[in-house]
């Protein structure tokens, strides 16, 4: 194979290797936002449908893994083929994690699907609007090449931040009124945790994408507002 | 001149097609003790659960107007408002402390905005206890459960829950109506001491009691505020007949 053969038979893998993270990320939104539909809508067949979708996304998380391996091993890749090759390991890795958060989430939902919940749900699908379009700014960034549009994630992770402590207060108000919620609060507020948990893994890929296409490390916090106290 | 704290405008609260509070406008002062008072149904709980934005609850209820706590607009969609949401304290009627031990139930609220150092725990444990008044009484068993204190005690341990996050304000939502008259005086003594610190926002049933621990005193009547003065104009001279008749006894 002559050098010109090799380069373009190196980007079509690499095309292969990022149409994988696309796909990976799809599933993760999905996963994630489909369950808190059906916590708030109180659907345990779509709750449970998440939950058993959760392999797919495992396998492909998987697939990633071993798909770098042999690029690496058939290439030994430089410069950007290097970043993008082991920044992708990774990404693979913080994908997975918010799927696994879908199915957390959706066992919550399966669990309060016939319990009468103990507030109408606002802010929980509000963090969620906000992850999805992190996820999708993320993903575009990744797939068009563009650093800049990366770093707009960043500091959309701050209202991710207030929404759960907005929440967090609201349901503490609510088991001071009637301790006999503090089950179910437990559990919202565990949610609440999860999502916010999961805009840092968003993070994480859209430093990954920065680095992939600069060379540079940057850390989310310093496009981020200080923190308070 | 005295500092306003918490300034409502054109305040509506509808419960599905029922209009619950009709345009209540009323400046709340800092450090002040302010009574709500009215007959049942009058919409003063349902006022005191708007400072909270309490009404988000409830799945029908709609609110319009404008409360401000420290000039925000704390109906307003704008990120500051969680910081300044967290400036409410609030005590209900019923003394209901979490099932856990004392030293959890105060704790429990700073824990959960992320303060994990056991001796600053400690100190707000100690310093909101001697604020509720409760510190000399149960100092040596902090870790039993909070459940087997006495109903006044109770009440005064979820005080201390309200203020161990460092609220501004303190709402209380009839909070002597389920206590025997001596837990009641303590309450009330208490109330008195607290609003050195807090603008205390209190619903009380009982006319007496509003008489003798609040500075003003706001009387709604079927979901409109009729009056709002200072406390002893209310009781002696009110301007509205509706709240001599009120105060009188010749109804509710």
């Amino acid at each position: 194979m002559n050098e010109i053969n090799l380069r373009k038979q190196l980007e079509e893998d690499r095309g292969e290797l990022k149409r994988m993270i696309l796909r990976l990320g799809r599933m993760a939104e999905e996963a994630i936002s489909r369950a808190v539909w059906a916590l708030k809508n109180q659907d345990a067949a779509v709750a449970r449908n998440v939950i058993e979708k959760d392999d797919e996304l495992d396998e492909l998380a998987e697939g990633v893994d071993s798909a770098c391996m042999h690029f690496t091993a058939r290439y030994q890749p430089l410069g950007e083929d290097l970043r993008a090759v082991t920044s992708i390991m990774h990404m693979a890795i913080d994908l997975e994690r918010i799927g696994d958060y879908g199915g957390n989430i959706a066992k919550v939902a399966l669990d309060l699907a016939d319990k009468e919940l103990i507030k109408p749900l606002i802010d929980i699908p509000r963090m969620v609007d906000a992850l999805s379009s992190m996820v999708e700014k993320v993903l575009t960034a990744f797939d068009t090449g563009d650093a800049e549009g990366a770093k707009t994630v960043f500091p959309m992770d701050d209202l991710l931040d207030d929404l759960e402590k907005q929440i967090m207060r609201e349901l503490l108000l609510m088991m001071m009124e009637n301790p006999q919620r503090i089950g179910q609060a437990t559990q919202l507020l565990n949610v609440a945790r999860t999502l916010e948990r999961a805009g840092d893994h968003i993070t994480n890929v859209a430093e990954r994408v920065v680095y992939i296409y600069t060379g540079k490390t940057v850390k989310a916090s310093a496009f981020r507002r200080p923190k308070e106290r | 001149m005295e500092k306003i704290q918490i300034s409502a405008k054109n305040v509506n609260l509808y419960y599905g097609a029922a209009r619950v509070l009709k345009d209540v406008s009323a400046d709340i002062l800092e450090k002040n003790v302010t009574a709500l008072i009215g007959p049942s149904g009058c919409g003063k709980s349902t006022f005191l659960r708007c400072i909270n934005r309490m009404n988000d609850f409830i799945p029908s209820a709609r609110f319009e107007g404008e409360i401000r706590i420290d000039g925000t607009d704390i109906y307003d969609r704008g990120t500051d408002v969680i910081a300044l949401r967290r400036k409410v304290g609030m005590v209900f009627q019923k003394p209901n402390p979490f099932p856990m031990s004392i030293y959890d139930n105060v704790a429990y609220g700073p824990r959960l905005h992320g303060i994990r150092n056991r001796e600053k725990l400690d100190e707000i444990v100690r310093s909101s206890l001697t604020g509720a008044a409760l510190w000399d009484e149960v100092k040596d068993k902090l870790k039993s459960p909070g459940t087997g204190l006495s109903g006044g005690q109770q009440q005064r341990l979820c005080i201390a829950r309200a203020i161990a996050t460092e609220p501004a304000v303190l709402l209380m939502d009839e909070p002597t109506s389920a206590l025997d008259p001596l837990a009641t005086a303590r309450i009330e003594e208490l109330v008195r001491e607290l609003k050195k610190n807090y603008t205390v926002v209190i619903v009380t049933h009982n006319m007496q009691q509003a008489a003798r621990i609040s500075d003003r005193t706001a009387f709604f009547l079927l979901g409109d505020l009729v009056e709002y003065d200072s406390t002893p104009k209310m009781f002696t001279s009110p301007g509205d007949k509706r709240t001599e008749d009120y105060i009188t006894g010749r109804f509710g």
